[in-house]
């Protein structure tokens, strides 16, 4: 007698139904049947519309336009363009100003969200306080009144070039800008660059080293001394041999301008200031919530096993707060660059402003512009998103284990 | 027996007076224990000192000390006529004070915007009292009544008809379009290649708007009477009352248990009554003052209030929607989410200011506002689903169980017994991202409105008032406004986190 569990029945109809209609089954289904007339209603007024709209305004739909001369000129470009160049190289040229000032405004958003929240967290009651004040104070205000403060009042209020202030005959800062050095590539300039790559290679290999070797033999390997040899004696060595591998040229002020140095235009100069003070209030919240999520007992609990602080601080602490800090951390990244898209208030030549301003407004095309605008941003933070879940995921698995 | 007091260890004098503990309280106690106990504490107080040194003190001489504070031009805020280094000419913020706040709303109807923000303090603050009772009508009363009367207050017209005119015009129009639809594929069947196919389609929904226009007879005959009669809005509002309160007599239970249903529809068909015979609205109501005259402090708190009340119930279905087993509802509620809250908002203001007029019929130009409304009711809608979906996850599944064992439909567990735990579960974070609202308003400036920070804007281009120190005193004071609000909200969102928090302190 064979007294195995029978297999239940294979109900296929419903699985169907619960496959098509989730829960609800058929009604689901019906459910479905009806948005998905009211979806397809809506696109096909949307589509008539819009046809029967650009007819109207002699407007021929489709991307031919990027091919045409754009023929007006953008004041910051990282790579050569001139007017007679096509409205696919303004976008280009756009997109890659957007990343510049993210990616600078993110450097220091970070630093100055790390120094604010460790004021914060200071025993020193007034240090506290303070940081305290400047999270309250620029968290508070909406950032396109701080990026108009600093552009409209704080830089227009600074002298004119032949008064600028000079930070030791180096920088100068004026309501044109900021001048600092340019560097000029020397002779030696290849050496010092493959010295340098030579050195972080062999500084990341020795680390990997050292760990694996501490992790599998148990063995300390002090490996701070040939790091800084590494990064910083083989460079130097390379250029007293081959001779400098570049040199500055100073700014000079000629009659009223300077002469020589570049000029980072004030525009983002208010730009980078404005979106990193203000980034960096919430990054400070994010630093300070993530330390303070660490328990006291961690703490304890590793010099209890008899490391010092810094070494409690750095195997213990920080990974743990790190956990909580990244994934927020990264949402603020995303919302300066975001953020990054009031450039059109005051003019910063970004994606927005070059492209869905000025291009929009002289060919007209805007269904086809604001897509792509809209799609640039979509993408950066879809990817993003999707870096960060990966993160997630092995985050819950080194927890699981 | 031996004495003690001969004993050699016994003291006989007592012990001097050893000095108190150092105070660890009040103000003494702080300085020295947090201020001034090590040598690096006190490098990092003298730090902090000059800190606040270098910002404190020169924002106080220029709002306070140095500051003109009476004149009539820029005369009086210029260095040469004042004397001294001027501050803060405040002068120029009392001559465009009305401008800040009202935009160009003429001066004789401002009345109205003034009546408008009572109404709405009146609304909001006991709304926020938890202890204060009647929420729910209180809620009903701000969230639903409180747009419409403040829609024909700041706006001013009125209207021709009620209930049942919108309700034969919506259907009339959707029958249209229906019917042009179908009329679009039979047109295209007899070119394409899938003709038969398209025919039928076609065919179809011809057919169905037919059977459409035949329903809704009845409705569009009763519409074209009650248009010819002299009295039409009160006769529409009779039938309108009569219909709904015997629909919400039905629904709330009959003759068995419908009459407390009956009763308020009535007293909130008797309030609608009254309002409307107040303004005037049945003929013709206030005059109109068109939005491109708004601005100031006006727009920006017209669109954060329209942003927050529509924002939350577009959230709440976007969530129930993401949380919903049915495929294609929960695919196009991802979608729709992840789509808004991927994109800056400025670039949805310029959707909505270039391509939305692009997408709707050529005959039908909707208001630059309105507009904006619409992109940032839309986008804020995205980041309030995410908001009610955390609280939709933290309530436990027993909650829906308990209430399918008893026997409640999905719409009322999912009413009655999951989202009012769900949204008390997030309020602070449903007025966080209210904060972030409100500090978004500013945006607007952008696509040619002037709310409060436009209109700044506008007044710095004023050549009567440009002095040097024009632009640090408009700063501040739109500052201190934004700043007073948002701090307000912030303080207000720690407070409810606090009281639900309540279970958790010790």
């Amino acid at each position: 007698m064979s007294t195995e569990a029978r297999k239940p029945p294979v109900q296929i109809a419903l699985k169907v139904r619960r496959v098509l209609g989730g829960k609800a089954g058929w009604n689901g289904v019906a459910v479905q049947f009806a948005f998905a007339a009211i979806l397809g209603w809506i696109g096909y007024e949307i589509v008539s519309n819009a046809r029967a709209n650009l007819e109207n305004q002699h407007i021929a739909a489709g991307f031919g336009f990027l091919r045409n001369n754009a023929g007006f000129d953008v004041n910051q470009t990282l790579i050569s363009y001139t007017g007679s160049d096509t409205f696919l190289r303004v976008f280009v040229v756009g997109l890659l100003n957007t990343l510049v000032v993210s990616v600078v405004g993110i450097v220091f958003a970070t630093v100055i969200g790390f120094i604010v929240a460790l004021c914060r967290l200071s025993p020193n009651w007034l240090l506290s306080r303070v940081g305290e004040i400047y999270v309250e104070i620029i968290r508070n205000l909406p950032v396109l009144f701080q990026i108009l403060f600093w552009y409209l009042a704080v830089l227009a209020a600074l002298p004119n070039p032949r008064q600028s202030i000079s930070l030791l005959g180096i920088v100068f800062i004026s309501n044109r800008g900021l001048v600092i050095p340019r560097p000029i590539g020397e002779s030696g300039f290849e050496p010092f660059l493959a010295a340098l790559a030579v050195g972080i290679v062999g500084a990341l290999a020795l680390r990997i080293y050292a760990r694996r070797a501490l992790f599998q033999r148990g063995q300390m390997i002090r490996i701070w001394p040939y790091v800084l040899g590494l990064l910083f004696g083989l460079p130097l060595v390379t250029m007293l041999v081959f001779g400098l591998p570049f040199t500055f040229e100073l700014p000079q002020l000629k009659g009223f301008n300077f002469a020589g140095g570049s000029r980072i235009i004030p525009e983002f100069v208010a730009l980078t200031v404005a979106l990193s003070t203000y980034t960096a209030a919430f990054i400070a919240e994010i630093v300070r919530a993530g330390i303070l999520s660490v328990h006291k007992g961690q703490m304890e609990a590793g010099s209890s096993l008899g490391l010092s602080r810094g070494a409690t601080l750095r195997l213990i602490v920080v990974p743990q707060a790190m956990r909580v800090i990244v994934p927020p951390l990264t949402n603020q990244y995303l919302n300066l660059t975001k953020n990054s898209s009031l450039a059109v208030a005051i003019g910063y030549p970004d994606l927005v402003s070059v492209f869905a301003g000025t291009s929009l407004s002289q060919t007209g095309q805007a269904i086809e512009i604001i897509a792509m605008t809209m799609g640039v941003y979509l993408l950066i933070s879809l990817v993003t998103s999707a870096v960060m879940s990966v993160y997630g995921w092995r985050v819950s698995r080194s927890l699981g284990a | 027996m031996s004495d003690i007091t001969s004993s050699s260890f016994v003291r006989h004098d007592l012990l001097t007076e050893r000095p108190a503990p150092v105070k660890t309280t009040g103000f003494i106690g702080l300085v020295r224990t947090r201020l001034f106990n090590s040598p690096t504490n006190i490098l990092l107080t003298i730090v902090g000192a000059l800190l606040l040194g270098f910002t404190i003190v020169p924002s106080v001489r220029f709002l306070m000390v140095d500051a003109v504070w009476t004149g009539k031009d820029r005369a009086a805020c210029l260095p040469e006529n004042a004397g001294f280094a001027v501050g803060a000419c405040w002068p120029y913020i009392q001559a465009k004070l009305p401008q800040l706040i009202y935009g160009f709303y003429p001066e004789a109807e401002r009345w109205r915007v003034n009546l408008a923000l009572i109404l709405a303090a009146v609304l909001l603050l006991p709304l926020l009292v938890p202890r204060l009772p009647a929420k729910g009508l209180n809620a009903g009363l701000f969230f639903l009544a409180f747009p419409v009367v403040a829609f024909f207050l700041l706006h001013g017209g009125g209207f021709s008809g009620f209930g049942l005119s919108w309700t034969a015009g919506l259907l009339q129009l959707f029958d249209d379009s229906i019917m042009s639809a179908g009329q679009a594929l039979l047109s295209l069947s007899k070119t394409s290649a899938i003709a038969p196919l398209l025919w039928v389609i076609g065919s179809l929904i011809l057919l169905v708007g037919t059977a459409i226009s035949w329903l809704i007879f009845p409705l569009t005959w009763l519409h074209d009477q009650i248009q010819g009669t002299g009295q039409s809005v009160w006769v529409d509002f009779a039938i309108t009352t009569v219909v709904v309160s015997l629909i919400a007599f039905w629904l709330g239970g009959g003759v068995r248990a419908g009459w407390r249903t009956l009763a308020s529809s009535l007293a909130a068909f008797v309030a609608i009554a009254i309002v409307i015979k107040l303004m005037g609205l049945d003929h013709g109501g206030l005059p109109i003052v068109q939005t491109s005259l708004w601005g100031g402090l006006l727009v920006t708190l017209v669109v954060s209030v329209t942003g927050i009340v529509t924002s939350l119930p577009i959230g709440i279905a976007l969530a129930l929607g993401r949380r919903s087993t049915i495929p294609l509802i929960r695919i196009f509620s991802i979608a729709f989410i992840e789509f808004w809250r991927g994109v800056p908002l400025i670039t949805v203001l310029f959707f909505a200011t270039y391509m939305l007029p692009l997408f709707l019929p050529g005959n039908f130009t909707v208001d630059g506002l309105v507009r904006a409304l619409i992109g940032i009711a839309l986008f804020t809608g995205a980041y309030q689903a995410e908001n009610v979906r955390g609280g939709l996850a933290a309530i436990p599944r027993g909650q829906g169980e308990a209430a399918a064992a008893l026997g409640l439909s999905w719409w009322k567990t999912t009413s009655l017994i999951v989202l009012p735990q769900a949204l008390r579960h997030v309020i602070p974070n449903l007025v966080n991202s209210f904060i972030s609202l409100f500090k978004d308003t500013s945006l607007v400036s952008i696509v040619a409105l002037f709310d409060l920070l436009g209109s700044l804007r506008a007044s710095f281009a004023d050549p009567k008032w440009s002095t040097p120190s024009t632009l640090f005193t408009g700063f501040a004071f739109a500052g201190i406004i934004y700043f007073i609000f948002c701090f307000g909200m912030s303080r207000y969102s720690l407070f409810v986190e606090h009281r639900l928090n309540a279970h958790r302190r010790n």
